[in-house]
């Protein structure tokens, strides 16, 4: 528990916490991603830079900005009120306290008491890639494929209907 | 080719940024306050009033007919009338401006009041560095900073000036011989009635000195 | 004798190096890490922002002599003091915040992305030996932080509450995601020729010579177009004209920092400059060999002054394309993007693979050229032909 890791901890749990609790929806994104960014920090701490930088620039550099053009583009940015309704509270923070009993128990019985001396992980990216191109293959191509319909719907949702051609020139 | 559009602008600015180290006249700005540009001749740019000769209390052409008062546009004309006469531009008595003020903060350089002026008493300086710190009296001219010489008026706009003054000379001349001409005809009448006069004096004596007290008066 | 002299280049070279090493010697043990980061991060912090106020007065005076006019030259002899009254004056300013903006948004946005643009200089080798962080995922962190940059212009872009500053976040936006793809694209061929993404051993990878001529990347014909790729996506990145739409003054006035007057617009104007002279260095360090020199026999000048001549001609290049070329619309910078530079980057990878697997010799080098340039002109050809022209039609009423 050294101070780096509470610092990073910390700055994690406030940004999600404010991400649920802030009225201003643009707040929450930048909270949100406030968290996000411990996050980052938390995976650089424990040698994975590779992961680190990668959740910085897909999930700060486009999730986030997703996030935000989402609430610019819709009236949602009007702040509320109030937050959520309360008559959802007593019955959410018992399912939140009963999921984080259950993490809590699995975190303390799998690991061990004593701190397991683990080589330091070496040419992350290159295992990384290796990894992806042999062994996970048929995942990776899978995942191409779901990108690529992912894009193509898009697009259609998003274009025009075909206009009628325009007549050339009005005599 | 792709991109062919591109590498001839580069090469267009590349011409300009190099020869403009190498050939001054590339370079047209005119560096002020070190240079100026020339000013043409009808440049115009907030009114003066022009006297003759040396005095300019005396030799002001301004008559206070107040005519370029009314015409103003943007009424930046304020003008009190004297109430006693001065002999004006070509000799005949006339009042003069007490009071000649010009506001150049309002001033809008239409020049109708040099138009309208039947006296050419006012007309178009060329000063335009003006500016002052003061920001409630500093642009309000009074008579005698806008009373300027015919001479500066030559100066700025020359053949403007040259038919202003052959013009100014025409009418003094005329006024001249009006003069004379009225002089000539009053001494005449004055011969007349003298001869009337001395014609009738065997008519009475006693009538004689007091007649000639009376026309001699 | 010859060995003196070259001990004594070395010693020039390394100067920053060995001033480091003797000062952190009078620091007592537990403070040397910190003493060392703070040493190491210093010199850069002061450099670049120094480099950013000669870069405005040599942009404002290069652009008047394209323009056939002086630039500033009034301050100082030949202008060279004007970014001092362009900071006094900054500095001076009334710092206006709309009344219905958000204000802590409002206050964080230049702040962010200040701190982004300083971050991209840790991974950056200035010179030999000198980098402030080596990591083993250098690349992988320029890009990541460079996507920062685009949440700082949706604050500034939301808080300032303005329909002119929402239009201009969303084109800046839309503009900087658009052109990140063949950013990142195009540093990928030279990651797959350098096997590693850290900055320090592409750059030494790229130190060595064949006769005189260096091994950089961009004499080959993938690093050619990744280069020219590159450059044009970081043109882009950083709002630069022909990509000044966003900031461009006679269409939006001045798009998502309409409404930021003073320090916090100078503090934008730095960082977008920062960003810029950023990715110029990264470009640098991944296609002209980073702080080697050009040719073997001129490895006696110290290899930061090598590094800061290409920036400065990197600069050069921007500044004049700046004084040439007319902006683009935005519909022409997003067809630009994914119609050509996308399509293109990839090929530039396939082309950099072709050429990993043949043996070397003018075989692989025609083989490459003739890929890439058939596909720049099928590319090229097909942004034309999107283009429709028809006679204007008018309604008049009857």
């Amino acid at each position: 528990m050294t101070i780096s890791f509470l610092l990073l901890a910390a700055i994690t749990i406030i940004g999600t916490a404010a991400a649920m609790t802030l009225k201003n929806l643009v707040h929450c994104v930048l909270a949100l991603t406030l968290g996000l960014v411990g996050l980052a920090a938390l995976y650089l701490e424990l040698g994975a830079q590779f992961v680190g930088f990668t959740q910085i620039l897909v999930y700060v550099g486009a999730v986030a900005i997703l996030a935000a053009f989402a609430i610019m583009m819709t009236r949602s940015a009007i702040p509320t009120l109030s937050n959520a309704e309360s008559s959802f509270r007593a019955s959410g923070s018992l399912i939140a306290v009963l999921v984080f009993a259950v993490l809590a128990w699995a975190v303390y019985t799998g690991t061990s008491k004593q701190a397991i001396l683990l080589a330091p992980p070496e040419g992350s990216v290159a295992q990384v890639g290796s990894a992806l191109m042999h062994h996970f293959v048929l995942p990776l191509e899978v995942i191409g494929l779901l990108l690529t319909a992912a894009l193509v719907g898009a697009a259609i949702v998003a274009m025009d209907e075909p206009r009628a051609k325009q007549t050339r020139g009005r005599q | 080719m792709l991109g062919e559009g591109i590498v001839k602008g580069l090469a267009e600015t590349a011409r300009n940024f190099f020869g403009s180290y190498v050939n001054k006249e590339r370079l047209t700005t005119v560096q002020y306050p070190e240079e100026r540009l020339p000013q043409i001749e009808a440049t115009r740019d907030f009114p003066f009033l022009v006297y003759d000769g040396a005095d300019p209390a005396a030799g002001l052409r301004c008559v206070a007919c107040q005519i370029c008062e009314k015409e103003c546009p943007p009424k930046c004309i304020y003008i009190v009338k004297s109430t006693d006469k001065k002999p004006d531009a070509t000799g005949k008595p006339q009042a003069y401006p007490a009071q000649f003020d010009i506001d150049i903060s309002v001033c809008m350089s239409c020049q109708i009041c040099v138009e309208v002026c039947p006296f050419d008493a006012i007309k178009m300086d060329v000063e335009f560095e003006l500016s002052s710190e003061d920001r409630f009296g500093g642009l309000l001219l009074d008579k005698y900073k806008l009373a300027k010489s015919n001479e500066y008026y030559n100066k700025i706009h020359p053949t403007e000036a040259g038919a202003v003054d052959a013009a100014l000379a025409e009418e003094r001349a005329k006024a001249k011989l009006a003069a004379e001409a009225k002089a000539k005809k009053d001494a005449e009448a004055a011969a007349a009635k003298a001869a009337a006069a001395a014609a009738a004096p065997a008519v009475s004596a006693t009538p004689e000195p007091a007649a000639a007290t009376g026309e001699t008066k | 004798m010859s060995g003196s002299l070259l001990a004594y280049a070395n010693d020039v070279d390394q100067i920053f190096v060995l001033a480091k090493h003797w000062l952190l010697g009078y620091v007592p043990g537990p403070l040397e890490p910190i003493t060392s980061a703070i040493l190491s991060v210093v010199p850069v912090m002061l450099a670049f922002p120094l480099l950013f106020a000669i870069t405005t007065v040599l942009e404002r005076k290069g652009l008047g002599r394209m323009q056939n006019r002086y630039g500033p030259n009034r301050t100082g002899w030949f202008g060279i003091l004007q970014p001092m009254a362009d900071g006094v004056k900054s500095l001076t300013k009334e710092d206006i915040v709309p009344r219905t903006a958000d204000q802590l948004v409002h206050y964080l946005a230049p702040v962010v992305m200040v701190i982004a643009s300083f971050l991209a200089y840790a991974v950056l080798p200035i010179g030999r030996n000198m980098v402030i962080a080596n990591l083993n995922a250098g690349v992988l962190f320029f890009f990541a932080i460079g996507s920062m940059v685009e949440l700082s212009v949706f604050m500034a872009g939301w808080s300032s509450h303005s329909k002119y500053s929402l239009l201009g976040a969303m084109r800046a936006i839309a503009q900087m995601i658009s052109y990140e793809m063949p950013l990142v694209l195009s540093s990928v061929v030279v990651i797959m020729a350098a096997g590693s993404l850290s900055t320090v051993t592409i750059v030494n990878l790229q130190a060595g010579y064949t006769g005189i001529w260096p091994h950089w990347y961009l004499f080959t014909p993938w690093g050619i177009v990744g280069f020219v790729i590159f450059m044009i996506a970081a043109t882009a990145e950083s709002n630069r004209c022909p990509f000044d739409m966003p900031e461009g003054e006679s269409e939006i006035i001045a798009g998502y920092f309409i409404e930021y007057s003073g320090f916090k617009f100078a503090l934008f104007f730095l960082a977008e400059y920062l960003g810029m002279f950023a990715t110029s260095a990264m470009a640098i360090t991944l296609f002209l060999g980073g702080w080697a020199a050009p040719f073997s026999f001129l490895t006696w000048i110290p290899s930061y002054i090598w590094f800061f001549a290409k920036l400065l001609t990197i600069i050069f290049m921007f500044i004049w394309v700046r004084g040439t070329l007319p902006r683009l619309r935005m519909d022409q910078l997003m067809n630009f993007a994914w119609k050509f530079m996308l399509p293109l980057s990839l090929i530039n990878i396939v082309g950099a693979g072709v050429w990993h697997f043949m043996p070397a010799g003018f075989v692989r080098w025609g083989a490459v050229s003739l890929l890439l340039i058939l596909s720049c002109v099928l590319l090229s050809r097909g942004l034309r032909r999107n283009k429709w022209f028809h006679v204007r039609t008018y309604r008049y009423a009857t």
